[in-house]
Parts: structure tokens; C-alpha cells; sequence
């Protein structure tokens, strides 16, 4: 059985222009141990998703999902006692802020035995060692002295890293990254994402990586699910999606990198993501697909292989991919 | 032979940081001898991580701050000494700015027809329907609307401000546009129409572009030459394909090593950076790299490295001075 | 061109769509606001409404309770006061002058404590240590005590009431001012006027201050409903409008001897103050929610 099972999870937000429907019919099975990257740009609702998950959206939303099953129980159906429970501790989340994901009045060793003390029972004081054995599996320096420093002491690397000590704290069987280190520079993002492979290996945990960064999805994740507007249009492992990619957002996405120009200019995706007030009738990639058809514009694909296209791509012997099933065009 | 446009030598700034009521001020040196040259049409990509001092070096070129030391002339004229109103005027038609957030960057309060004529009201002399007309037309060529004239920011999209942004550092017909991370908060898609954008206007208007960006791959397809930077020193500099091919400096080596690819077949050899930067208030003695660099030697911690020409680049580096990589 | 305006108009007409939408959501606010017109379309119709005139004595009907009370007439529906006074016509009219009141004490306070405020956040200094010191003065005395220091100063009456208590709520202004134009004044479409030569009074006013307006509009409101409060205060202390101006505080300082005898000629001003004062707190608190970016839904 897997771990997490997600089957069609839709989100809507009721705005001041009407309903926003944020997240459309996502599925994704994890596996005890798997890492499972979930790109997308603004827009693709990868990160209302997660949030959905773990029951952090606001009051304006509506979660619906035909499953939504974590280690056997039902995310969906669940109380919010019950999901407590869980939160934090089997599945955990660390977000893209560090330095505002902290608690600013509060000392990082505060926070972090809050979080065992929490979900174990029993004095803060207790989790003292432990904490400072979690700082220093993150590695901070000096982890004793830094129990009683404030967020704000920190740089945005170590706030990082106290973080992730936090939500490891208890072990969780999943671990939620959304986009970890999109604020941190270069050379800490690699040190941060080094890290959570590492802990990932000891804990044996699964690790849901959401980034718009391509490059770090190929450096670090087994399984990609690609988003466009809410909805999910590829999944794959990785070596295929940056290989093979087979749906022409997927392809045209990592084509409009700066390492992927051929001359001058870049391959840039003319057009915009849909917002809310102008989304097509069919194919919501249609208006900026290089590869589109007539049945794109008025019907809306359908799943096949986990490829949401009419016509997904198959590639031929040179780099450029074709288009296979040209129907009646 | 294109213009000399800039010529930046040995550029300090200073700050003073009170630290204490009795205590003397310490000071912040956040540039300390940065120097380059910029011709015509050339990019100058300015790359580093927070706290390196490259938005220091965007505040001293757009001349919002003086430089403490050291001298900086801009199309000929020499800035670091006093001015008359009417250079100053002449020098900010010259040298324009683009900044990193394209939601902050735009008065929320403003028509975007506004913010776009208010250059124009201020340096020029043309009346409502002239200042208008050239308004429409920088957003003809920008690619924005005409009736986008009347909205307000909030009602656009994070690339088509970056375009007002743009429009609106164009509007004087500058020669040198300074670029702040102009595409880091945009998604990939739309990076990529904005890097055109930014290579057309540059062809179609000869313009200098100071690009700083901690982006390596948007950094190795635009620009010309690259300046690196670590805590308000130069590192090293020299034309991109040399630096990108060839580097010779440790932390620029740990930096195009940790910028992950997505090359997916090709394994990369990380050289793994341990640490972070330290503050500028409290630098390392000696070269500001060594805390971190495996090549660390006594020297490195007494000594600070001066810029030497290796071939077709500069590197400040004792390593490589001594031989000792 | 056309075209253009006509997109004008709708982004403007969005705006105040989009504002109503969350202003509508606050029902009490909607309520005060209602309320609000209802009162100010009686000051300003005030002659046609009243029954009566506000100053006509009618010496046999003297101290006459409300219509439905024993006693009581039509005529003068909430009763007269010891000179035989109409009750209804005077609070009419009284309206207009605790509204001239608000709004003059609001003008004055708000003109010069942003001016104030706005100078002393951007050009810092000294300048900003010796105004901030003044505004903590101001602030340090008890606001009706100063106003009643300054009345004594200038002589009683509304217009001097209404320049004290102005004087007293600058320095609230003034704080907010400063404190929103230190905020913005580093913000990049600051620098970004800045570095296209834009001088310091085109920075203050045209850049920043449009940025500051939303906790001003809303201090500016709850100060109006304080205003009418203080007037009413200084009124009834004989510092104010005087007698036989029909201001609220006034009448109810006049009529102070008939509270056992005749209570509805102090009730009913009192009254007037009370709900007047509620409806422009409610409206203040619908704007300060309307107006605050953080409380908006999507």
C-alpha cells in the first residue's frame, strides 16, 4: 500500500470575483522512501496542493478529492483533532521563507521541543538533548549556545536548517519541502538540498520537493509531476521528463531555459498562464502550444498515461520532438 | 570603436554602524576596490551572493550614493567630484535602473500612463499630448497595450510590470541601463520573453547593460564579461566564456559548481562549500574567501590578494599567486 | 481615444466596486453609514425639515413634554425647553453645526498633522526630533484640559473650540504619517522617482503620500466622531458654542437645572450625540477593515 494516495484533489477559493478553482483533479501515490518533485510556475496551484494536504488553507476554500489517504487513514474525512495528530509529526512541511517561517519572539530551542513536547508528551525541558542533537544533525555549529538564540540571530541558511531540524524532529514518514531554497543563495541551496537527501537516506523518509527551479528537480528528484493551471499534466520519472519530455508544456518549459538557447534569443512560451477570468474552453495549455490543434481549442484532453494531451509527444531520432496521432488534422 | 561608457577604478563605499551609545562607530565596508570597464552595447554581468555588495555597487552607478573612495566616470564625466545641476540632470538621462521586484518597483497608487509620463515631466519640457505620444510609443515597443495606459499595477502580472519597469528606464534614452535581478521573480516562461526583450532593446538602442544577477544560467547566455564578487571584493573578472570555461578563483569554481543543471546525464563535480558568508562588519583578516577555501594557507589569513591579469581574466587570489593551484 | 477613457471610467468604477464589496460585508457598518446620510441630509436641509425655528420661544408652552407623554403636543414632538423652545428643530439644526465642527477639527488636524508628519519622516534630523517632541508634548496634556487652556486663551466660542481641538489631535495624525512615510519612503518605486530626478516635494506628495492614505482616512473618520464628542464637552462647559446657538453640548449645558423636572431637554441632545458619535465609529471601522489590504480575501 503506499504511503500517501491522492486521486483527483481539487481545490477552489471563493474570491471577491467569484470562484477560483485553484487546483484541478491532481493524483499522486507515494512510496515509503520516494522522492517526488512537483514542478510548476505561478499559478499551478503546486503549493495550495500540499497546503490542502495538510489542512493549512484558509477558510475561503473548498478541498474535495475522491482519495485522500495517508498511511492508511483518511486525510479527508478526518477532524481536525485527529489531524493534529499527524501534522508535524507523520507528515511534515517546510516552507520558502525562513526567516519569516520562524517565530520571531520565540528561541529556536523553544521551538523546537515545543514540537516534541507536543506530539510526546511530557516537559519542554526534557527535549533539550534532543534538540541539540537535531541542530547538530542539520549541521549548526556550536548547537548548545544556539538553542537560545533568536530567529532573527540566524542567517537565512542556518534559519533554514533550524526548520528542517524542527520538522524532522519527530521523524515524520513524509516530508513536504515547498520551495526550500528559491530565497537562499547558490551555494547555501546546494548545502540545504544535500541535506535533506541525506536525511531523507537515514530516516527512510519520502520527500515531496515543490520547485519551479528545473535544475534542482533534476539534480535531486526520482519522480516529477509537472503542473499547468491547477491541473497536472505529466508525470514521470526524471530521466525521461528532461530526456523525453512528452507533453509540449513539459517540453516547451525546459526548452525556455537560458542552458537550452539555440542563438540569441531563448525559446520563450509566448502568452500567459490563465488566471481566472480567461480560461480557455478546452486545453488549458491551447493558446500558447506550439503543437495545437483544432479538437485542443474545444475540448478539454483527457489523461492518458498520465499525460494530459490530445496528441502527447513521442520523440523522434534528433533532438526536436513530434507529435504522434495527428487524427484527423 | 564603441564608446567607453564607464570606468569604474578602485570604487570603496563605507558605512559607518553605530554600535553602542559609547562605543566608536565600526564600519561596514560594503565595496572595497571594485573596478571595470563598460563600452557600448556590452553587458557587464555583476554576479555574487547577498551581502557581496552588488546592490551597493547599483547604488553608487545610478549615482543614488557617493562613493566613498576611488573614482568613477560615466560617459566622460567624473562623478565622484561635485557636480552642477545641469550634469546631474544630463548624467541621470544617462544611467537608468531596473529593479529585482516587479510588484514593488511600480507606485500602486499610479496609472501606469503616469508613472510612464513622470520622467518625462520632470526632465523635459514637452506638454501633455507630446509626452503621451512617446509614452505609447516605448510601450509599442516593450510590447505592452496602448489601453494599458490606464490601469494600475496590481491589475498586471509580474512580467508585464517587469516590461513597465523596463518602459520606464527607457523613456529618457539612457545609454547605460543598470538591471538589479531583473528576472529573478518571474517564473521560467516569462524570464525567458523578458531576457529577449532585454537582448532586442539592446541591439535595436546600442545600450550598456550592468546585469547583477546571482543566476548563473541567465548570466552565461547574455553577458559579455562577468565581475564576481564576495564581500565587496573583486574576485575575479574577465570575459564569460573564459570565467564559465576556465575558472580560476576557488569561490568562483565553488559557485559555478554548486549551480545546479538540468543536464541530467552529465555528473557534476560539486565542490562543496562549507560555512556562510561572514558579516561585513566583522570581514576575515586576510583574503575575505579563506574561512571557506580549501586552498587555505597561512598567507590567505595574514595578507589580502590584489587583481592579476591571468591571461584574459583578473583574479585576486593568493593561491594562484604562489602556485599553489 | 475614447477607448481609453471608457477603460478609465470602468478601472475606476472596479475600484469602488471592489471597495463596496468588502465595505457591504460589515452590515453595522452599512448601518452607520445609512445613519451617517440620514444626518447630514438634515443639516443640510435643516431649514425646510424643522418645524419650527431653533431661536422662537413660545413662552406658554415652556418646558412641554414629548408628543407622547401626558401633556405632550404634536406640534413639538420632542417637547421644549425652558424657553419654550422646539426640541426637534433645535437638535435639526444643532446637526449642522456638530458637523461644520467635525469636519472643520478634522481638516485642520489632518492638512497639518500629515504636512508635519510627512516632513518630519523624510527629512529626519533635527527637524523630525524637535516636531516629534512638540506632538509628544501636545500628547502628554489631557486633551479636553488643553482645549480648555486654549479657549481661555482665545476667548469662548465654536470657531476657537474647534481650532483647540484641532490642536489636540495633530499629533495623532502626524505619528501615522510619519510612521507610513518611513515605510514607504525605501520602497523601490520611491527610489526608482528618485533616481529619475524627482525633488523631495514631488517625492513627499505625489509618490508617498497617495500610499499613506488608508489608516489616515480612517484615523481621519474616528477622529470626526471625537470631534463632535469634544465640542459637545466644551459646550456643556461653557467654553464652547455659547447660548442660544443650538449646539448639542450647549443644549444640554442650558437645560443642566431641568434633569428631574423636565429630563427630555437633556436626554434627547444627549441622544443625538450618542448615535451620531456611534454611526461615524461604525463607518470608521468598515473603512479601516475595507481599507486594509492584509483583511482582503483573495
Amino acid at each position: 500500500m503506499a504511503l500517501l494516495e491522492i486521486a483527483n484533489l481539487t481545490v477552489d477559493f471563493a474570491t471577491a470575483t467569484g470562484s477560483l478553482r485553484a487546483v484541478d483533479g491532481i493524483d499522486l501515490e507515494i512510496d515509503e522512501g520516494e522522492i517526488v518533485a512537483i514542478v510548476g510556475e505561478s499559478g499551478s496551484g503546486k503549493s495550495v496542493g500540499m497546503l490542502a494536504l495538510m489542512g493549512l488553507l484558509p477558510w475561503t476554500s473548498t478541498v474535495s478529492a475522491d482519495r485522500m489517504f495517508f498511511d492508511g487513514q483518511d486525510l479527508l474525512r478526518m477532524n481536525n483533532r485527529e489531524r493534529r495528530k499527524i501534522i508535524g509529526k507523520d507528515i511534515s512541511m517546510i516552507f520558502q521563507e525562513p526567516m519569516t517561517s520562524l517565530n520571531p519572539c520565540l528561541t529556536v530551542g523553544y521551538q523546537i521541543t515545543e514540537v516534541l513536547s507536543h506530539h510526546f508528551g511530557g516537559k519542554r525541558r526534557n527535549y533539550n538533548d534532543r534538540a541539540i542533537e537535531l541542530l547538530k544533525q542539520v549541521g549548526i555549529a556550536a548547537a548548545e549556545s544556539r538553542l537560545n538564540s533568536y530567529p532573527h540571530q540566524l542567517s537565512g541558511g542556518m534559519c533554514q536548517r533550524v526548520m528542517i531540524a524542527m520538522m524532522i524532529a519527530c521523524q515524520p514518514k513524509l516530508l513536504i519541502a515547498d520551495e526550500p531554497t528559491t530565497a537562499l543563495d547558490v551555494t547555501i541551496q546546494a548545502q540545504i538540498l544535500d541535506l535533506l537527501i541525506e536525511l531523507q537516506k537515514i530516516h527512510r523518509m519520502a520527500l515531496i520537493l515543490i520547485t519551479h527551479d528545473m535544475s534542482v528537480v533534476a539534480e535531486t528528484a526520482e519522480r516529477v509531476v509537472v503542473l499547468y493551471a491547477g491541473q497536472q499534466v505529466e508525470q514521470q520519472n526524471v530521466r525521461e521528463l528532461f530526456n523525453k519530455p512528452r507533453h509540449p508544456y513539459s517540453e516547451a518549459l525546459l526548452n525556455a531555459l537560458p542552458e537550452r538557447a539555440q542563438g540569441n534569443l531563448l525559446n520563450a512560451i509566448p502568452g500567459v498562464v490563465p488566471g481566472q477570468t480567461d480560461r480557455p474552453q478546452g486545453c488549458l495549455f491551447s493558446p500558447r502550444c506550439s503543437y495545437v490543434k483544432e479538437i485542443c481549442i474545444q475540448e478539454s484532453p483527457i489523461a492518458k498515461d498520465e499525460i494530459l494531451c490530445h496528441f502527447p509527444l513521442k520523440p523522434s531520432k534528433s533532438n526536436k520532438s513530434i507529435a504522434i496521432d495527428m487524427g484527423s488534422q | 570603436m564603441p564608446q567607453l561608457l564607464i570606468k569604474a577604478t578602485d570604487l570603496h563605499k563605507h558605512y559607518g554602524i553605530k554600535s553602542g551609545y559609547l562605543q566608536a562607530s565600526k564600519k561596514l565596508k560594503a565595496l572595497a576596490g571594485v573596478g571595470f570597464d563598460l563600452f557600448e552595447g556590452q553587458t557587464l554581468a555583476v554576479v555574487g551572493e547577498s551581502g557581496c555588495g552588488k546592490s551597493t555597487l547599483a547604488r553608487l552607478l545610478t549615482m543614488v550614493e557617493k562613493p566613498t573612495s576611488g573614482q568613477l566616470i560615466v560617459d566622460g564625466v567624473d562623478i565622484t567630484k561635485a557636480q552642477t545641476n545641469t550634469t546631474k540632470k544630463q548624467l541621470r538621462k544617462t544611467v537608468q535602473m531596473v529593479f529585482q521586484d516587479p510588484f514593488g518597483s511600480l507606485n500602486p497608487r499610479q496609472k501606469i500612463g503616469h508613472i510612464l509620463q513622470e520622467p518625462l515631466v520632470i526632465n523635459t519640457k514637452l506638454n501633455s499630448l507630446e509626452r503621451r505620444q512617446k509614452v505609447l510609443e516605448i510601450m509599442d515597443i516593450v510590447g505592452l497595450r496602448s489601453e494599458h495606459f490606464q490601469r494600475y499595477p496590481h491589475m498586471f502580472s509580474g512580467g508585464q510590470r517587469q516590461r513597465v519597469a523596463i518602459a520606464r528606464a527607457l523613456i529618457l534614452k539612457p545609454k547605460i541601463v543598470v538591471l538589479d535581478e531583473p528576472v529573478s521573480a518571474l517564473d521560467v516562461s516569462i524570464q525567458a520573453q523578458v531576457i529577449n526583450l532585454l537582448i532586442e532593446l539592446q541591439k535595436e538602442f546600442g545600450l550598456a547593460y550592468i546585469f547583477i544577477s546571482h543566476d548563473l544560467s541567465v548570466v552565461q547566455h547574455i553577458a559579455d564579461k562577468i565581475l564576481v564578487m564576495y564581500l565587496g571584493k573583486p574576485v575575479e573578472q574577465g570575459p564569460i566564456d573564459v570565467i564559465f570555461n576556465d575558472p580560476k578563483h576557488p569561490y568562483t569554481q565553488a559557485l559555478l559548481s554548486a549551480t545546479p543543471s538540468t543536464n541530467i546525464n552529465k555528473k557534476r563535480k560539486r565542490i562543496k562549500l562549507t560555512g556562510e558568508m561572514p558579516s561585513p562588519i566583522n570581514p576575515p583578516t586576510g583574503c575575505a574567501f579563506n574561512p571557506r577555501c580549501q586552498h587555505a594557507h597561512n598567507s590567505c589569513k595574514v595578507s589580502e590578494p590584489i587583481m592579476q591579469t591571468y591571461g584574459n581574466s583578473q583574479v585576486a587570489c593568493l593561491a594562484l599567486n604562489e602556485k599553489r593551484i | 481615444m475614447s477607448n481609453s477613457s471608457t477603460s478609465s471610467r470602468s478601472a475606476l468604477s472596479q475600484q469602488w466596486q471592489e471597495f463596496w464589496f468588502y465595505y457591504s460585508t460589515n452590515k453595522t457598518a452599512v448601518a452607520g453609514l445609512i445613519f451617517l446620510f440620514a444626518v447630514v441630509f438634515m443639516a443640510i436641509f435643516a431649514d425646510i425639515i424643522s418645524p419650527h425655528e431653533p431661536a422662537e420661544q413660545y413662552r406658554q408652552f415652556a418646558k412641554l413634554p414629548p408628543a407622547w407623554m401626558d401633556g405632550g403636543q404634536m406640534q413639538f414632538f420632542l417637547g421644549t425647553d425652558y424657553a419654550g423652545r422646539d426640541m426637534w428643530s433645535r437638535i435639526i439644526h444643532g446637526s449642522r453645526l456638530s458637523l461644520i465642527a467635525g469636519s472643520i477639527v478634522v481638516i485642520l488636524s489632518l492638512s497639518i498633522g500629515v504636512l508635519l508628519g510627512l516632513i518630519s519622516g523624510y527629512i529626519g534630523g533635527w527637524l523630525e526630533a524637535l516636531i516629534m517632541r512638540v506632538m509628544d508634548t501636545i500628547m502628554a496634556v489631557p486633551g479636553l484640559l488643553l482645549a480648555l487652556v486654549l479657549v481661555a486663551v482665545l476667548g469662548p466660542g465654536l470657531l476657537n473650540a474647534m481650532i483647540a481641538i484641532a490642536i489636540t489631535y495633530t499629533p495623532s495624525f502626524v505619528r501615522l504619517t510619519r510612521a507610513s512615510t518611513l515605510a514607504e519612503m525605501n520602497r523601490d518605486y520611491v527610489v526608482a522617482s528618485k533616481m529619475t530626478g524627482a525633488s523631495p516635494i514631488r517625492l513627499m506628495f505625489v509618490s508617498i503620500l497617495p500610499n499613506c492614505m488608508a489608516p489616515i482616512i480612517v484615523q481621519g473618520t474616528l477622529s470626526f466622531s471625537t470631534a463632535i464628542l469634544d465640542t459637545a464637552a466644551l459646550g456643556f462647559l461653557g467654553m464652547g458654542a455659547q447660548a442660544p446657538t443650538p449646539e448639542w453640548g450647549t443644549l444640554i449645558a442650558e437645560n443642566r437645572d431641568l434633569i428631574l423636572n423636565a429630563p427630555w431637554t437633556v436626554t434627547f441632545p444627549g441622544i443625538a450625540i450618542l448615535l451620531a458619535v456611534l454611526a461615524i465609529n461604525l463607518v470608521g471601522d468598515g473603512l479601516r477593515d475595507a481599507l486594509d489590504p492584509k483583511l482582503k480575501r483573495s
